[in-house]
């Protein structure tokens, strides 16, 4: 790990002014980030470390009805929230489905929604990354890539973003409130993430110094708690990252969808908010057919980046499953194996 | 650049001065104070031997900055025993043979405790199963681990109804 | 290192010993409570950090390295390099007996391999030392490296592994698959696996003058030793290597590694003592790892489902610069009686470290192909597995002709099949569900392993309280040395547990031959009990020979050791304690030695294994293809079983192993460098906790008067085999789609929905 300055700021505007700096980054829990330093794969000069910042590790209900979480909230707090879970039990089983339990005790909201991709190549510093290093190339296009991206990718870089918690977010509409050298601004966490395109380097929208402060779900997130999974497919039956995740929720009325929200993991570079199959959702009943076509409009434009065509069809049956689990009403409590297939384990077996 | 930090380990608090920022709990542990029960098994947040409580917190050490838990209050494995008597989960590892070769050992006691601790595991084993899935053990000791974990805690359960009883 | 302090008579261990009872593990408290010592625990005055620098390529040399960089960083103390480094006394390429592998220890630039070590930092700090081998950031002329199993040219390596030949015959397979009624002919694929013990390779080197202190975790003292004399040109009594506990070997720490010699070096470079650790990704290299495969199965049936032929073809790697051919077409020798075996391998040389010995080396990789091969007949046949297994049941040895030493294999196919409910089982595929929609499937493989014996020696002592010693230098690398060998011990001296010290895990005792091949416990155990047994015999001449001895004239045969007293055959109520025999003839303490060994003869007229039966079952998602394994039931017949709980855990560890070989680990290379892409524990699979169901496993009665003395046939690797291939049957009958390329992808099941 290379030396660095380590900065802590007893005000959020002591942080913004001390991260602005070249070669600064802001250090929470560090699991991601001590990972990556240990690597090689980020070397900064300075961490400033938030951690001990006033009041950016609370849950709040805004007048409004909008919950606010404060970036420093860890994620294993924010799941065991009986209120959050309650209202938001999508966000709680993604929180759940991600990492171990001990690195949920450690990592933030905040910094959750800025970990770095999993792909081999960015993590190898001996492989081009265009993301790492900017114009020196992308290994993983022709290289080990069947967990690459299928949808928003572009030939610089075809890696994926890792969240499970981003992705129910994401589809729920959240907020990401950003205290900058400008002071404070909010944006919708779907346009934090950018997708590649010429420049992957640029992962979000943020400016240097830019601090996540808090993630805000509005008041309309509440309105899903009674049919909302995540669903999440993985090569180990825990602490592995998601080959393809889906977040679903549905607003049922009548026996008619009256909205619906849906998102997927583990196919781009952010989280996927897939509003054309959301569209089609709206106002019809929570049938087979009709999860049928809201995959085929989710997965519309889709092409796999490599050896990783099979995650297209894994992500249409997967967001058919997530509907039809949602539809199907959200379980009194997480499953023993949150956002697994195999969270029901019943023990009779029918020949 | 020197940093003053100071630390409850094991109950005993621990000043220091940090001449170097990079350290982490972990290597702080092993290599400056020779608490080497905690274990290094991929220094990367992967396999879980490296875990601890901090404030009361299963977390992984090799991912903790020391600097940054300044104040922070530590328990290791070697903080468990009261003298001869073993903390029960440290006893009901023994009699399920909840290990074989002993490296991740220290860091599925730990992980454990704090799973206890949390109470969100319940006497299901398939919750025991998924909680403790964060402390990788290639022996495949598993078994053993969950039965152990599953008979500690209905015994810290007991002992803490006798006591409010 | 503190004095080992082993439990002694703590409130959970049982007593009335010895074999046969389940002890807790006497080494247990102190890996409960974070005292037991692993070698990078240790941390003598003085002592500095070493981190290796590894390459990134795979094939070429190492143009330049910035050393000053490197000891610019504050706190780096010196940069081990070819160019600055302690001469060795011998060539490290030199291969002066056949259990020495060629090892990089900056002999050249020369770069054979992805993640070599090509230079060493050693630093007043970890920290320093890690950012030392950072900064000196290698330049490189690479050449393209030689990967996968169709790199080059194969070739017949002249033996595979130990010994083994590269082919054998029996009958004519050709003639056997033209006669038969059905044959099957599929091709399966084994990907690189690497060992990955929880403890990474380690080393603290302590140079005093020309004296060598080492801790390292080892699974072979006595070899490590002598390997460390030869290359430091030093006198095996000058080097003492403590290794009381290794945290996981898996075959990788059989012998001394590269890495490990690069730390003795860089402690004489710099005259004090070094710790070098490896990191976890650089264990994915110079400390061995398990060779892909890629088995051609053609396995012929007449009409009654008997086997005609089988014919077992492997293609392998080895290193472009040493020997190590994973025997894996060799685990079609002895399980099923075709008239017609022929068992095959070739190889082709990739830019890799040596391939090694890793958990059941050959029969892992063989059985899973075999087993599935044997599940395919079986489905073409029409037949249930088990009954085709069972048509099939080899009564000697098919390849040799030899009648078993002991075979209990019908029992654990019964007793496994029971315990499991397989009699419920639809014979055609894709038929169970569970309450939930999950295909639910079963699957079986029998698991069999060689009972070998190396060679061993110990020391027995009686001492003048009464109480016994027993001096070996074995290993416990987790299946529980310190506590099934000093069972054994106890019981060979005719005392309590607690009345013997039992004293192991250094390079000062009586070599314990290596702990590997399964072999550890029968061959230390039978030195053991001729040691005890010779002690005891001495004791019996005193008193026997003494005529103030109640024993007088009773003879060796004429009495037994119970309880720390000798007692007369004829007359128990004649005896006399052996403190009491050892007081009245002045003898502060008597020593013998014993030694334990294969016995020739005996391996000449019976072929000896173990033998087992598993028996899985998996959950698909059928749409997702996600699988998990729900139940495991494995019978197994070993011999003398010394302590069942250390056993059991050997087989679920067994089992487990084969799960993951099913399902989860491979090592992904990339093609056109060779670097490995998951050289971590994130991304290289290896089962968590919630990947692994309750599991039951059935120790078979087996009693077998020939394998050794004391009839144990070993249970370190039998566990992974058949249990791969029952979880690849499972799977199989839970989908109908029949995977030969492992682990088991998602994708391969999503062809159907």
């Amino acid at each position: 790990m290379k030396q660095f300055d380590y900065v802590r700021p007893a005000t959020v505007t002591e942080a913004v002014a001390a991260a602005a700096q070249p070669g600064a980054v802001f250090l929470a829990a560090g699991t991601n980030l001590l990972d990556l330093m240990k690597g090689g794969v980020s070397r900064p000069d300075r961490l400033v470390d938030v951690t001990h910042l006033d009041g950016l590790d609370r849950i709040e209900t805004l007048a409004d009805g909008s919950l606010r979480i404060g970036a420093l909230v860890r994620n294993a707090d924010l799941a065991h929230d009986a209120e959050f879970a309650r209202s938001y039990p999508a966000v709680a089983e993604a929180l759940l489905s991600g990492a171990s339990a001990q690195l949920r005790n450690a990592a933030t909201v905040g910094g959750n929604l800025l970990q770095r991709t999993r792909c081999a190549y960015f993590y190898d510093t001996a492989s081009r990354c265009n993301k790492r290093e900017p114009g020196s190339g992308c290994d993983a296009r022709d290289g080990e890539n069947r967990g690459h991206a299928v949808l928003g990718w572009s030939e610089s870089c075809i890696a994926t973003h890792p969240s499970d918690f981003c992705v129910p977010l994401v589809a729920l509409d959240a907020v990401v409130e950003i205290e900058g050298r400008g002071g404070r601004r909010e944006i919708a966490l779907d346009e934090l993430h950018r997708l590649p395109g010429e420049a992957p380097e640029r992962e979000t929208v943020l400016e240097p110094g830019d601090l996540i402060v808090a993630v805000r779900l509005p008041t309309a997130a509440r309105g899903f708690a009674a049919h909302a999974r995540y669903l999440k497919v993985r090569e180990r039956t825990s602490y592995a990252f998601a080959v393809v995740s889906a977040a679903a929720a549905l607003r049922i009325e009548n026996g008619k969808v009256a909205q619906a929200r849906l998102a997927l993991g583990g196919v781009a570079a952010k989280p996927w908010r897939a509003r054309a199959a959301e569209d089609v959702l709206r106002g019809v009943a929570p049938t087979a057919d009709a999860f049928q076509e809201a995959a085929r409009r989710a997965l519309e434009g889709a092409k796999p980046s490599g050896d990783n065509a099979f995650k297209i069809e894994l992500a249409r049956r997967i967001v058919v499953r997530a509907l039809t689990l949602a539809a199907a009403g959200t379980p009194a409590r997480i499953p023993a194996l949150p956002a697994s297939p195999f969270a029901s384990t019943s023990g009779a077996i029918h020949a | 650049m020197n940093h003053s930090i100071s630390l409850t380990v094991n109950g005993a608090r621990r000043d220091f001065v940090l001449d170097d920022p990079r350290v982490t709990l972990l290597d702080l542990l092993r290599e400056r104070l020779h608490l080497t029960g905690t274990k290094k098994g991929c220094d990367r947040g992967q396999c879980g031997a490296c875990t601890i409580l901090v404030d009361g917190k299963r977390i992984n050490s090799c991912l903790a900055l020391a600097i940054s838990h300044d104040g922070a209050d530590i328990l290791t494995i070697e903080g468990l025993a009261r003298g001869d008597q073993l903390h029960p989960v440290q006893a009901a590892f023994i009699a399920h043979d909840g290990f074989q070769c002993g490296f991740c050992t220290p860091g599925q006691i730990m992980s454990a405790i704090g799973m206890i601790g949390e109470g969100q595991a319940g006497n299901d084993p398939e919750r025991v199963r998924e909680c403790m899935s964060g402390n990788l053990c290639r022996c495949g000791a598993y078994v053993g681990i969950v039965d152990a974990v599953l008979d500690a805690q209905g015994q810290m359960d007991e002992t803490n109804q006798r006591r409010s009883a | 290192m503190p004095e080992l302090t082993l439990t002694s008579a703590p409130a959970h261990i049982r007593h009335g010993s010895n074999i046969g009872q389940p002890l807790t593990r006497r080494d247990g408290i102190l890996k409960v409570t974070g005292q037991a010592t692993y070698a990078a625990d240790n941390h003598p005055p003085g002592m500095l950090f070493a981190v290796m620098a590894t390459s990134s390529i795979a094939r070429g040399r190492v143009v330049s390295l910035d050393v000053a960089a490197a000891k610019r960083h504050p706190r780096v103390v010196d940069v081990m390099t070819p160019d600055h480094k302690p001469q060795l006394a011998i060539d490290p390429e030199l291969k002066t007996n056949p259990f020495v592998f060629r090892m990089e220890v900056l002999q050249s630039n020369e770069v054979r391999y992805a993640n070599q070590p090509i230079a060493v930092v050693i630093a007043e700090t970890q920290e320093a030392a890690t950012e030392g081998a950072a900064l000196l950031a290698p330049r490189y002329e690479t050449l393209p490296p030689l990967v996968g199993l169709d790199a080059g040219e194969s070739y017949m390596p002249p033996v595979v592994g130990v010994g083994n030949p590269t082919e054998n015959h029996l009958g004519d397979v050709e003639a056997g698959l033209a006669a038969a009624d059905k044959q099957i002919d599929a091709i399966y694929e084994t990907p690189p696996q690497y060992h990955n013990a929880m403890e990474p390779h380690a080393i603290v080197a302590h140079w005093d003058g020309d004296r060598l202190q080492i801790d390292m975790p080892t699974q072979g003292l006595m070899l490590s030793l002598a390997r460390v004399a030869e290359l430091f040109g030093i006198a095996h009594k000058k080097i003492h290597i403590r290794s009381p506990f290794l945290g996981g070997g898996f075959g990788s720490k059989g012998f001394l590694a590269g890495p490990q010699t690069l730390g003795i070096m860089a402690a004489k470079l710099v005259g004090r003592p070094v710790k070098l650790v490896l990191r976890r990704e650089q264990m994915y290299g110079p400390v061995g790892h398990r060779a892909p495969t890629r088995q051609r199965l053609r396995i012929g049936t007449d009409g009654e489902g008997r086997l005609t032929a089988l014919d077992h073809h492997a293609r392998t790697v080895s290193s472009t610069f040493d020997d190590f051919y994973e025997p894996a077409a060799d685990a079609s020798h002895t399980l099923y009686a075709a008239p017609a075996i022929r068992t095959s391998h070739d190889a082709v040389r990739v830019n890799t470290g040596t391939p090694l010995f890793m958990r059941a080396p050959g029969e892992a990789t063989g059985s899973i192909a075999l087993e599935s091969a044997i599940d395919e007949m079986a489905w073409a046949c029409g037949l249930d597995p088990l009954a085709f297994r069972l048509k099939n049941y080899a009564e000697v040895e098919p390849m040799t002709g030899r009648p078993f030493s002991s075979k209990a294999l019908r029992a654990c196919y019964e007793q496994g099949a029971a315990r499991f409910g397989w009699a419920k089982r639809p014979l055609q595929p894709r038929q169970m569900r569970d309450d939930a929609g999950l295909l639910v499937g079963w699957g079986m493989g029998t698991a069999t392993f060689p009972a070998l014996m190396f060679q061993a020696e110990a020391r027995a002592a009686i001492r003048r309280d009464g109480s016994g010693v027993m001096e070996i230098g074995a290993h416990d690398m987790g299946q529980g040395a310190w506590t099934a060998l000093a069972q054994i011990a106890a019981d060979s001296v005719g005392l309590d547990i607690d009345r013997l010290d039992f004293k192991s895990g250094t390079s000062d005792l009586p070599d314990a031959g290596i702990a590997g091949g399964s072999a550890h416990t029968a061959t230390a155990g039978a030195a053991i009990h001729s040691a005890g047994a010779a002690v005891i015999g001495k004791l019996a001449d005193l008193a026997t020979s003494d005529e103030r001895s109640p024993l007088f004239g009773a003879g060796n045969a004429g009495v037994i050791a119970r309880e720390g007293r000798l007692i007369r055959r004829d007359d128990e109520s004649r005896s006399e304690s052996y403190a009491e025999i050892l007081a009245r003839a002045g003898v502060a303490e008597i020593e013998a030695r014993g030694t334990g060994a294969a016995n020739p003869a005996a391996m000449e007229q019976y072929a000896m294994h173990a033998h087992g039966a598993v028996f899985a079952e998996v959950k698909v998602d059928p749409e997702l293809g996600q699988i998990r394994v729900t139940r495991m039931v494995g019978a197994f017949a070993a011999g003398r079983i010394v302590n069942p709980r250390m056993v059991q855990s050997q087989l679920f560890g067994g089992m487990i192993w084969g799960l993951s070989f099913a399902l989860h680990e491979a090592a992904i290379t990339d093609q056109r460098t060779g670097r490995i892409m998951n050289a971590n524990l994130g991304e290289y699979h290896i089962p968590v906790n919630a990947d692994v169901p309750p599991l039951d496993v059935i120790t078979v009665e087996e009693h077998d008067p020939h394998v050794n003395a004391l009839g144990i046939k070993g249970v370190g690797e039998i566990g992974i085999t058949g249990s791969a291939g029952a979880v690849a049957n499972a799977v199989w009958h839970a989908t109908g789609v029949r995977v030969r390329k492992f682990p088991i992808r998602i994708e391969e099941l999503l062809t159907q929905g």
